[in-house]
């Protein structure tokens, strides 16, 4: 049996030591003298997050399948282990071999939200691998990022040589089958680098120089070389229904978020909404054949043994074989056992009856996501949604049992009004009216629950809303303070609870997501401070950052407040992510006239993911 | 029916806390297609119940659960299809049938045995004849030991000579190894490191806890007559 990175006296010490033990089933072991590439993937949060990522899991898979390739998983020690690594001099390492990351020739790390910055670096530094990629050696892993924080990728360029831009389904062959090649000619890291980044979705930051206006702006961003190219293009799978996907996903002993089979039923979403980057970066929307998902639910359910099945895409109601596909699960897990949960279904007849039969109608909640409480704010995002519809749904909910309803809001959203923040109180409590009217007294189960919550909104890359201003800090916890109080001025204001998110971190997340290279150099002092796990609300420290960037002399507010220019070159145009710059522009101006765009089905507004030659685009074309 | 799963935990799986377990388990039921009976309701649970919890760094050659299942294949065959979706570390060691009857594991556990040896890399205090010495004058030739165990609430005193059934040495004289049988379950729960503990104190020996390797060899019940021990796997039979 393998020996462990960490002695028993470390593991009985701290907290949950199968964190750190790998050995899970269908954890894959190869002998290392079997392959020629050693691949450590890393989800940069605590092992019960980063094990719930899909994404880890497909090309975990994908890259195993090589013969060539090992790969394995590393995430980020809790910390109470960093403290022993640091004090001990533990180098990192992988869960699989209980080997030193720094060993593997490339270390992937998937960037999924902006907070995780600081959890990189500790990757990083317990690695002993140099954090800034131009002191990195011939002997250091290659360190690449992925994921959609990848669409901006530039306050974190120089810890990264280099990043995938894009699905890792298409390109990854390729890369591993250059590093190869260069490895069989002796030739040098920077020979590799420069090598790589002639492959599709392969972007290569230290091979790109930026220059800045006295304002602060961006005057230029250019390859140094003639053969290094000038656009980045994003990578899209076209062909979900054959595309690789984990027939037997890993199953972690300690119970992670997902603890669940995943079936993937879609990737990208058809409806464009404003403030959406998933909606954007995913696009054109690719749907998984029935046939496919069927065969894969059942294989995964035996390979795994969960007891549960969920769906995943960005809008389950809008896959076109939904009945289809839930009856046929609905069927199969009555006869294995296994609860079925449908996050992101629209609320109508059809979902209301599946879900009756599928969970607890007295206990579980009905969700709602208008994003914005007024018509015109959700034109403005173009959430085709209408007061009519939801209250219209939450009645059909009330008549079939349903008592508790959650409604998440968007804060802080372009245009915004003060109106606009009551209007959400408003909904809520006629949604309670509603219950009332609509359920007679003696079938009541209770007082019925409306749950309100906000979480601030913050302008992402490749959004139509990525030229927006943010607000200055105090203002969006004020907005909050609106809704708070209007919520208690309703009638029906017992029914009604409200939930709202920290202001502090909005504000980070609004820097790192459209910053440029010049922020690097505070994610590293904030590091250097002892900040790691900012994504945790129990470490974050806004003083920490404030500290760093006061230190760096960077001004937060040039990264949040400005409202972009139509003209403003911005850190990621470099990258092509499908949908042009053209498309969003009109949309930010389609927005800033509460003016409604059609959904990919009902009309194509011409975005530019139709070059991709796939998905809905060509829906009725074949 | 009623069926007797017995399992061997070892290796790194010993991190694996006694929660973690059931969960393991249950998926394991499911991919091994073992006819498990569940519980009515909109989330069912499989009627499984273990006997005794292990603690975190602690493994084991007898550990127990018990489910409740429609039909059943062969012992043979059953531990073959748990065995072959088991990770490594964890080996199905017994599936018995238990009369209709049978109390639940948990309820009838009364002993476990142990043994508890030295760390590699750890220098043991003494050599094995001084602690046979030293626990013959503690332990085997006195009527009473008191003892008092420290819970975060209170403190007890409890008679080692009423908890511990044998506490003897084994293994070679410069690697000495503590073998105990003692008092397990709801009512009298003994650990076993608490027994070695006492000795050290009464050798005057200061000792880390954890430079011992805890293992757990079985867990036992009362046997029909009430004087002896079975082990808990003996007490269903083979299905053929
Ligand atoms: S090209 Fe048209 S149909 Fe295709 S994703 Fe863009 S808007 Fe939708």
């Amino acid at each position: 049996m393998i020996k462990l990175a960490l002695s028993d006296e470390i593991l009985m010490k701290i907290d949950k030591p199968a964190r750190y033990i790998g050995n899970e089933l269908n954890s894959v072991k190869k002998r290392p003298e079997t392959v020629s590439i050693r691949f450590v993937m890393c989800f940069p949060d605590v092992y019960e997050i980063g094990m719930s990522h899909l994404g880890i899991q497909i090309l975990y898979d994908m890259f195993n399948k090589r013969q060539d390739v090992w790969c394995e998983r590393v995430y980020s020690p809790w910390p109470d282990l960093h403290k022993i690594m640091k004090e001990e001099e533990i180098p990192l390492f992988s869960l699989e071999s209980q080997e030193p990351v720094k060993n593997s020739d490339f270390l992937g790390i998937t960037l999924q939200y902006e907070m995780c910055y600081t959890n990189v670096l500790q990757i990083l530094d317990l690695s002993g691998i140099p954090l800034s990629a131009c002191e990195r050696g011939e002997n250091d892993p290659i360190v690449i990022g992925g994921g959609p924080c990848a669409y901006n990728p530039e306050p974190i360029a120089e810890f990264f040589d280099l990043f995938y831009i894009g699905e890792g389904e298409t390109s990854y062959d390729a890369l591993f089958d250059l590093y190869k090649e260069k490895k069989r000619h002796g030739a040098s890291r920077i020979e590799f680098l420069r090598a790589a980044a002639g492959i599709p979705g392969i972007y290569v930051p230290s091979l790109y120089a930026v220059s800045y206006r006295a304002d602060g702006t961006i005057d230029s961003f250019r390859p140094l070389y003639e053969d290094v190219p000038s656009i980045v293009q994003k990578q899209v799978v076209t062909d979900m229904t054959d595309a690789v996907y984990p027939e037997k996903p890993i199953v972690p002993f300690l119970k992670a978020t997902q603890d669940r089979v995943v079936l993937e039923i879609q990737r990208g979403c058809i409806r464009g909404c404003r403030f959406c980057q998933a909606g954007m970066i995913y696009r054109p929307t690719r749907e998984k054949s029935t046939e496919r998902l069927k065969e894969l639910a059942v294989q995964m359910l035996k390979s795994t043994g969960h007891e549960e099945i969920s769906l995943s895409s960005l809008s389950s109601s809008d896959y076109t074989q939904l009945k289809e596909l839930v009856n046929f699960l609905i069927e199969e897990c009555r006869e294995r056992r296994v609860n079925i949960s449908l996050p992101s279904l629209r609320i109508d007849a059809f979902s209301l009856d599946v879900m009756s039969k599928v969970q607890d109608v007295r206990k579980s909640s009905l969700t709602f996501a208008p994003e914005a409480g007024s018509q015109r704010l959700r034109d403005v995002i173009n959430k085709g949604l209408t007061e009519e519809s939801i209250l219209n749904g939450a009645k059909m909910a009330f008549s079939g049992g349903w008592n508790k309803v959650k409604f998440y809001f968007m804060l802080g959203l372009p245009t915004e009004t003060a109106e606009d923040m009551r209007a959400i109180a408003d909904l809520a409590n006629a949604a309670a009216a509603l219950y009332y009217e609509t359920v007679p007294k003696e079938n009541r189960n209770g007082k019925c629950q409306i749950t309100v919550s906000t979480s601030f909104f913050v302008p992402k890359p490749f959004t139509p809303f990525q030229w927006a201003g943010m607000y200055p800090p105090k203002e969006y916890i004020n907005r909050a303070k609106v809704v708070n109080d209007s919520i208690h001025a309703q009638l029906n204001r017992k029914s009604i609870k409200y939930n709202w998110h920290e202001a502090d971190v909005t504000v980070l997340e609004g820097i790192l997501a459209r910053g440029d290279r010049k922020v690097g150099q505070a994610i590293r002092r904030v590091y250097e401070k002892g900040g790691i796990f900012d994504a945790w609300s129990e470490f974050f420290c806004y003083e920490r950052w404030l500290d760093a960037f006061a230190e760096c002399g960077i001004d937060p507010d040039f990264y949040t407040l400005r409202e972009r220019d139509p003209e403003e070159i911005f850190p990621w145009d470099f990258i092509d992510a499908g949908v042009t710059k053209e498309f969003l522009l009109r949309e930010w101006k389609n927005a800033m006239q509460a003016s409604v765009s059609p959904n990919c089905r009902m009309r194509c507004m011409g975005c530019g993911a139709n070059k991709y030659g796939g998905g809905v685009c060509f829906e009725d074309k074949n | 029916m009623k069926i007797r799963i017995k399992f061997r935990k070892y290796g790194v799986m010993k991190f694996i806390g006694h929660l973690d377990m059931m969960r393991y388990f249950q998926k394991a039921m499911r991919r091994a297609e073992i006819d498990i009976c569940y519980s009515e309701g909109f989330s069912p649970h499989q009627i499984m119940s273990f006997a005794a919890p292990l603690g975190v760094g602690i493994t084991s050659d007898g550990e127990y659960f018990d489910i409740e299942a429609g039909h059943s294949q062969s012992t043979a065959c059953a531990i073959k299809m748990l065995n072959d979706t088991m990770v490594e570390g964890v080996e199905i060691t017994g599936y018995v049938r238990l009369p209709d009857h049978a109390k639940p594991a948990m309820s009838v556990v009364a002993a476990a045995d142990y043994t508890l040896s030295f760390r590699e890399g750890v220098n043991p205090p003494a050599l094995k004849s001084e602690f046979a010495a030293a626990l013959n004058r503690f332990f085997t030739e006195q009527t009473e030991v008191l003892i008092t165990k420290k819970t975060k609430r209170s403190e007890k005193t409890m008679d080692l000579k009423k908890l511990v059934y044998d506490f003897h040495m084994e293994g070679t004289e410069t690697q000495p190894i503590f073998y105990l049988n003692l008092s397990t379950g709801s009512q009298d729960n003994l650990k076993p490191e608490l027994a070695v503990a006492a000795l050290f104190s009464d050798m005057g020996i200061s000792f880390p806890s954890d430079s011992l390797m805890i293992h757990r060899l079985d867990v036992y019940a009362v046997s029909e007559n009430g004087r002896d021990f079975v082990s808990l796997l003996d007490m269903g039979s083979v299905i053929e």
